[in-house]
């Protein structure tokens, strides 16, 4: 006797394809809705700021007038909190990835670790903020400098740049360990020669996605005290500096309508220097992708 | 031996007479005594008393899950890359307890060379293979290289397949090429004893036997320890067979002994197809 009955196929194979359709639906709605959010944004944002957009809005310090108010200090000091944010994380990072999947024992307590970092990469910014008020600000007594800033938001990063790395170095094929340890090469050689360049564009693109995420925080930089009214360039990393999502929230929370456009303006200059890091994140993928 | 060893390895036996505690082992390679391992809590292998010798091919036969692998790799130490492993016991290398203290597992590996089941180079050009590890014990002579390189891509009998593409991926070559440049790169460190985890089971026919004639070829300058779930293979390259059952050894002898005439009722049934 048999189990299958071919009628039976046929007979149910239309109920089957209409399931299957109603989900495809459901999903390709899902994707639009999306994407119909991010146009509409994009599309206001655009139409307000586009007309204050020049060469002089980026020369330009911020100001009282808002044709005049530029976005200098802003960018420029955005820049500089990535110069000590991006090695600070990066460093300490991959570091720790290294100790937890190559070096440390497997056992309760790294378990433990690893379960708390999964955890930290999903605590609220303002919390990592008043941490940064606490330790780098006043204990430390950096002050609302760009290293006090710079530390507070490496500290946010941290989580998302570990796990990244882990899931990198993990993806290395145990193959190729085997080999480099069978032929006696210590640790350390093996990380160098084997697993770092197996597991670069890994690490650098989930690096550069948490970069993009610290340029754009804005809750720890209030928290921490970065004022927005700046007339300056800072000049090393113990100044005081301001920062572009700083800078747009001043601007957005002022009355006066001109304003709104200035702060369309500014997010522009943001989103273009987010589209500038991801682009790097991926030709990076690109580049180093190999094949086992 | 030639004279042309780069790597500063002591001669094959020289280095060890000096303190008399080779005197019992005329040629053998490692004597194993009273040997247990344990992943867990599962006794892998059980009081494993095994003598090999120098510059033959010893083959270990058993069917899966009998510690034969587990075995092998406890003769370079590897097996304690996997967490949660115990051993009691001896293992002599040339006189020496490679469990001791102070015998650093990149020593003895230096001088005991592995290749592994699956072919596993590494995603570097072929040259860099092969350098890799003269590289690592410190060679940055670009000549003294390029000399290693051919050696031991010639001693892997593979070197007029790949002369011309050192540069390219060792990736873009057949499963079969890339085992025998896993062989080469093992040769490049020079090393005493060559150890073979099933280095045939993910090769077809024709490469298998290139490997085979290989083997052969290698065991005039190494000594060759091979695991192996094919048989005939075992009777074809060995000349002494170990049968492992359970994480014992049930028999070791002559290969020719084993297969023609064997002393224990369970290699008879396991050589004749019996079980396993």
């Amino acid at each position: 006797m048999r189990y299958i009955e071919h009628d039976t196929v046929v007979r149910r194979m239309n109920g089957r394809m209409v399931v299957n359709t109603i989900f495809k639906s459901l999903f390709l709605l899902a994707t639009l809705a999306a994407l119909m959010a991010l146009v509409i944004l994009m599309y206001q944002i655009v139409t307000q700021g586009i007309s204050h957009l020049s060469f002089s809005f980026l020369t330009n310090f911020a100001s009282r007038f808002p044709d005049q108010a530029g976005i200098k200090a802003a960018l420029i000091g955005s820049i500089w909190l990535m110069a000590v944010v991006a090695p600070t994380s990066i460093i300490l990072g991959v570091g720790s990835a290294l100790y937890l999947e190559e070096y440390a024992k497997q056992n309760r307590i790294t378990t433990f670790i690893r379960m708390n970092i999964s955890n930290l990469a999903g605590v609220p910014s303002i919390v990592f903020g008043l941490l940064g008020l606490t330790i780098f600000v006043r204990a430390l007594a950096l002050g609302n400098s760009i290293l006090a800033a710079g530390f507070t938001m490496s500290l946010l990063i941290l989580p998302v740049i570990i796990v990244a790395s882990q899931e990198a170095i993990r993806s290395v094929p145990g193959e190729l360990r085997d080999a480099s340890y069978g032929m006696g090469a210590t640790k350390w050689q093996t990380i160098t020669k084997i697993i770092l360049p197996a597991a670069i564009p890994g690490i650098l693109t989930g690096s550069i996605l948490a970069l993009s995420r610290a340029i754009g925080e804005t809750a720890p930089l209030i928290v921490i005290g970065v004022p927005v009214i700046i007339q300056f360039l800072p000049a090393g990393v113990m100044d005081t500096f301001t920062a572009l999502p700083m800078q747009i929230y001043d601007w957005s929370s002022r009355p006066q309508p001109e304003f709104q456009q200035v702060a369309a303006a500014g997010i522009i200059v943001l989103m273009v220097v987010l589209l500038l890091m991801n682009s790097v994140a991926v030709i990076i993928r690109n580049k180093f992708e190999k094949r086992y | 031996m030639s004279t042309s060893h780069v790597l500063d390895q002591k001669s094959k036996t020289a280095g060890y007479e000096a303190d008399g505690s080779l005197a019992s082992a005329a040629n053998s390679v490692y004597e194993t005594k009273q040997l247990n391992l344990w992943y867990g809590a599962n006794h892998a292998l059980k009081n494993i008393e095994l003598d090999i010798k120098e510059n033959e091919v010893t083959a270990i036969i058993g069917p899966s899950g009998c510690g034969k692998s587990t075995y092998l790799k406890t003769l370079n130490r590897m097996v304690e890359l996997v967490p949660s492993v115990k051993t009691s016991g001896q293992i002599l290398y040339r006189g020496r307890n490679i469990f001791d203290g102070d015998y650093g597992v990149e020593e003895l590996r230096t001088r005991v060379g592995m290749v592994f089941q699956k072919p596993n180079p590494f995603p570097k050009s072929i040259y860099d293979n092969i350098a890799y590890g003269p590289r690592i014990h410190g060679i940055k002579n670009k000549k003294i290289l390029d000399e290693i390189v051919e050696k031991s891509l010639r001693g892997a009998a593979i070197w007029d397949e790949v002369k011309d593409r050192l540069t390219e991926n060792a990736y873009s070559i057949s499963g079969g090429q890339q085992q025998r440049i896993c062989i080469a790169r093992a040769l490049a460190i020079e090393p005493d004893v060559i150890l073979m985890d099933e280095p045939t089971s993910a090769l077809d026919p024709i490469s298998t036997l290139k490997i085979e004639e290989l083997v052969q070829e290698l065991k005039k300058d190494y000594s060759i320890i091979i695991v192996t779930h094919n048989m005939q293979q075992a009777a074809r390259i060995s000349d002494r067979t170990a049968f492992f059952l359970n994480g014992e050894v049930i028999e070791y002898d002559k290969t020719d002994t084993i297969f023609s005439n064997p002393t224990d009722k369970r290699t008879e049934d396991y050589i004749s197809g019996r079980f396993g």
